[in-house]
């Protein structure tokens, strides 16, 4: 569904990404991790096409999209839950995910409100509320929740577990897992909780320094005597 | 909460009156003469001369008088404030409280009385902005040992802002009634005329700087656009008001998309200072523009609006019915006044404003609308959800242009006359102080913000040559008191259940 083919990415003279190749197919959850400045949250980016990969491909159900506008990229089927949540501080929950449904159908906009309330009862207690006065975890919640509203086919979802309590980040997973099993949504997941997030994913890959350096099925990294050592000793 | 907090040592002291720490009076007696200090240096240059034409030479006066006296103001003004702070709050409140009565009795047992005290009102409303300063702290203090998160002045505007269900059809009808009203004369009619012409630019502005979150400096360009293009397309093709109000909005529109594309990456700071010379562009161009402007000459003899094609004149060419005319011959008598020019013309405006206004909260619920709001939020959450900014931040730049434009041409039409001097950097200001005073984005608020703005002033009138000395103290006591504007308080645009509101 998605294939990322040898992208690199530069920030000025800085190159984040150095020839990445990914594969992720459909219905699938694949998970990465890797240390901080890795280029984790510049390959998300990179694909939604802002920055723009100066070499390679981004291939999206089959299209190429390496060159296509932010936007049109973001109503093409996928959905980004960008790195620190960035909800609308100022705007309601319900004005948020109403935001979230600028690229779907309007008439789908009740049926779909439904659902992400369904995922987060939470949300719908709080849908008068103000984004910028929830907690970090339901902020989170509502992160995820605006993006599903464009009916992605593919989520990306920027360390979603940031700053919570473990206790949320177990609740957030679960979601995560329930949204891929419901919707059929596949999920490109950037994780640093190495072990929940390969605990849960189908496939994973492990970035170092602008490159994929391991790859396999989530059990085969959690086992990885490598990956244990760098990502997931001192408890999780 | 209220017992953890009990310990520390901050807390008893704010329970027993704010008395934070004991003020060493030498230290606040050095203090107050240090701000003096700085006072007469910036005064000695800027106050204590003045240069005076006399015939063929200029002379230099002395006003040594006044300086010292606005000297000692300052000083005596820093000493209440550092006492009032200090925890003697309402001492000072009493103290200054006592004396702002006692000066306004003074005054109503002798209307002349005022002009006793060195500086008229202006030592009134300096009294009373102590008193008022020293109640705020008083008060404030109360409600933050209380544990109140929000301030007493967001729960105002959010009441005002929920009121304004209620207050909002009543200002309207007083808006449609006051030209009606026995006590409406002249003077009342063009100060109504004035007040809404900048609650429809305040209006207008709010949509790039409110709704869209882009600081624009440079608004007045658009005003000054509008209003050459209906001088010009009206004088040039002999069009009325009405037709050639569209295409002065247009046109203003296309300006709107012409500053925009070179600012669509700029934020904040850089995209102020890039409209800001924009306006000054525009206004430059005018006036040397001769063939199409008449450069600092300006335009003159621009149509008046009609009634539906009839004058407002005495006697009007022959074949020709004046308003006074036709309105004589099928309701009933009347003769001719220029007050029917000035209501038909109060009417046009408002007419206008409440156009915009309905466009604004219309396109708010919009994708468009609501595209502009989370652009203001944040840039990089919308594209990450599917909005283009380009697009998005155009619309805005284009429908506030128009909106501007179209006062600029009711204000062709209203003064007959134009010229550069009418558009320069001052109104800009003067409108986005509207708009930011107001509460950003609060539609309400631009209309008490405009009253108290432009009708302010008028209503200083009295106070002759330090009108804008008051005027200038209300920015800054609004500033003081409510930073992020009078009414702050953003109504959501979706509602599930009528009833859920904000909690
Ligand atoms: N806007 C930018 N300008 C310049 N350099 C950038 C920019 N954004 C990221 N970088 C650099 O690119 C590299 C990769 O950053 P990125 O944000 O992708 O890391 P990450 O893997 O998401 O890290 P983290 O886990 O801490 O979020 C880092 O060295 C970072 O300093
Ligand atoms: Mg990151």
């Amino acid at each position: 569904m998605l294939q990322v083919q040898g992208v690199h990415t530069f920030y000025g003279r800085i190159e984040a990404l150095r020839g990445v190749d990914i594969d992720v197919k459909e219905g699938e959850i694949v998970a990465l991790i890797g240390a901080n400045g890795a280029g984790k949250s510049t390959l998300l980016m990179t694909i939604c096409g802002s920055p723009r990969a100066a070499e390679g491909r981004v291939v999206f159900d089959g299209q190429d999209i390496t060159r296509r506008p932010t936007h049109e990229i973001m109503r093409s089927g996928i959905a980004h839950a960008p790195e620190g949540r960035r909800i609308f501080p100022r705007m309601t929950v319900l004005e948020n995910l109403q935001m979230g449904a600028l690229a779907a159908k309007p008439e789908h906009f009740n049926e779909d409100m439904e659902r992400v309330f369904g995922l987060f009862p939470i949300l719908k207690s709080r849908q008068g509320q103000r984004g910028g006065t929830l907690s970090g975890g339901e902020q989170q919640m509502l992160a995820i929740a605006r993006a599903l509203m464009s009916r992605p086919r593919l989520l990306l979802l920027d360390e979603p577990s940031l700053g919570l309590a473990p206790m949320i980040v177990k609740h957030i997973f679960q979601i995560i897992r329930d949204i891929n099993r419901a919707t059929r949504a596949t999920i490109f997941l950037v994780e640093q909780n190495a072990f929940h997030a390969l605990k849960l994913a189908h496939r994973g890959y492990v970035m170092v320094n602008g490159k994929i350096t391991m790859a396999g099925t989530g059990q085969e990294l959690l086992a990885n005597r490598e990956v244990r050592a760098a990502y997931l000793e001192g408890g999780h | 909460m209220a017992e953890a907090t009990v310990n520390t040592s901050a807390a008893p002291a704010a329970a027993t009156g704010a008395r934070a720490h004991e003020p060493s009076f030498v230290y606040l007696v050095k203090d107050a003469l240090a701000t003096g200090a700085i006072a007469l240096a910036l005064a000695f240059p800027l106050v204590g001369f003045r240069t005076v034409d006399r015939g063929s030479t200029t002379i230099i006066e002395t006003r040594f008088g006044q300086m010292f006296l606005g000297v000692a103001v300052i000083a005596l003004g820093r000493f209440a404030f550092s006492l009032i702070d200090a925890g003697y709050a309402r001492a000072i409140l009493a103290g200054s409280g006592v004396l702002s009565v006692a000066w306004l009795l003074l005054v109503a047992v002798d209307p002349g009385g005022a002009a006793i005290f060195p500086l008229g009102w202006m030592s009134w409303m300096l009294v009373v902005s102590v008193a008022l300063r020293a109640a705020y702290v008083s008060w404030g203090d109360r409600s933050e040992a209380r544990g109140d998160a929000v301030s007493p002045g967001d729960r105002v505007a959010a009441t005002v802002q929920r009121l304004a269900v209620f207050f909002g059809p009543v200002l309207l009808l007083f808006a449609i009634a006051m030209p009606l009203l026995p006590m409406a004369d002249q003077r009342w009619v063009d100060l109504g005329i004035l007040v809404l012409t900048y609650v429809m630019l305040g209006w207008g502005l709010n949509v790039v700087v409110g709704l869209a979150g882009l600081l624009d400096l440079g608004y007045v360009a658009f005003y000054a656009v509008g209003a050459y293009s209906y001088a010009i397309i009206a004088k040039t093709f002999g069009l009325n008001f009405w037709e050639a109000l569209p295409m002065a909005g247009g046109l203003a529109a296309m300006f709107g998309v012409l500053l925009g594309f070179p600012v669509l990456r700029l934020r904040g700071d850089y995209l102020a200072i890039v409209t800001l010379g924009f306006g000054e562009i525009v206004r430059v161009v005018l006036l040397n523009w001769n063939e199409l402007s008449n450069g600092p000459k300006g335009i003159g003899e621009i149509p008046r609006p009609s009634f539906f094609g009839m004058p407002f004149t005495p006697a009007p060419p022959q074949g020709v019915t004046s308003f006074h005319q036709w309105f004589s011959a099928h309701l009933w008598e009347i003769g001719f006044s220029p007050i029917q020019r000035a209501v038909y013309l109060y009417y046009i405006i408002l007419l206008l404003a409440l156009l915009t206004n309905i466009f604004t909260l219309r396109i708010r619920k919009l994708p468009i609308g609501r595209a502009w709001e989370a652009l203001r939020e944040d840039e990089i959450a919308c594209r990450a959800l599917g909005i283009n900014p380009t697009n998005t931040k155009l619309t805005a730049f284009a429908i506030g242009a128009m909106f501007g434009g179209f006062a600029g041409s009711f204000f062709a039409t209203r003064q007959g006359f134009i010229s550069p001097e009418s558009f320069n950097f001052i109104e800009s200001a003067i409108i986005l102080a509207i708009v930011v005073l107001g509460g950003m984005g609060s539609q309400i608020g631009v209309v008490i913000a405009s009253i108290v703005l432009i009708g302010g002033p008028e209503w200083f009138r009295d106070l002759e040559s330090y009108r804008m000395l008051a005027f200038g103290g209300l920015m800054v006591l609004i500033m003081i008191w409510r930073p992020q504007g009078l009414l702050a308080f953003r109504e959501p645009t979706i509602l599930l259940k009528p009833k859920a509101g904000p909690p």
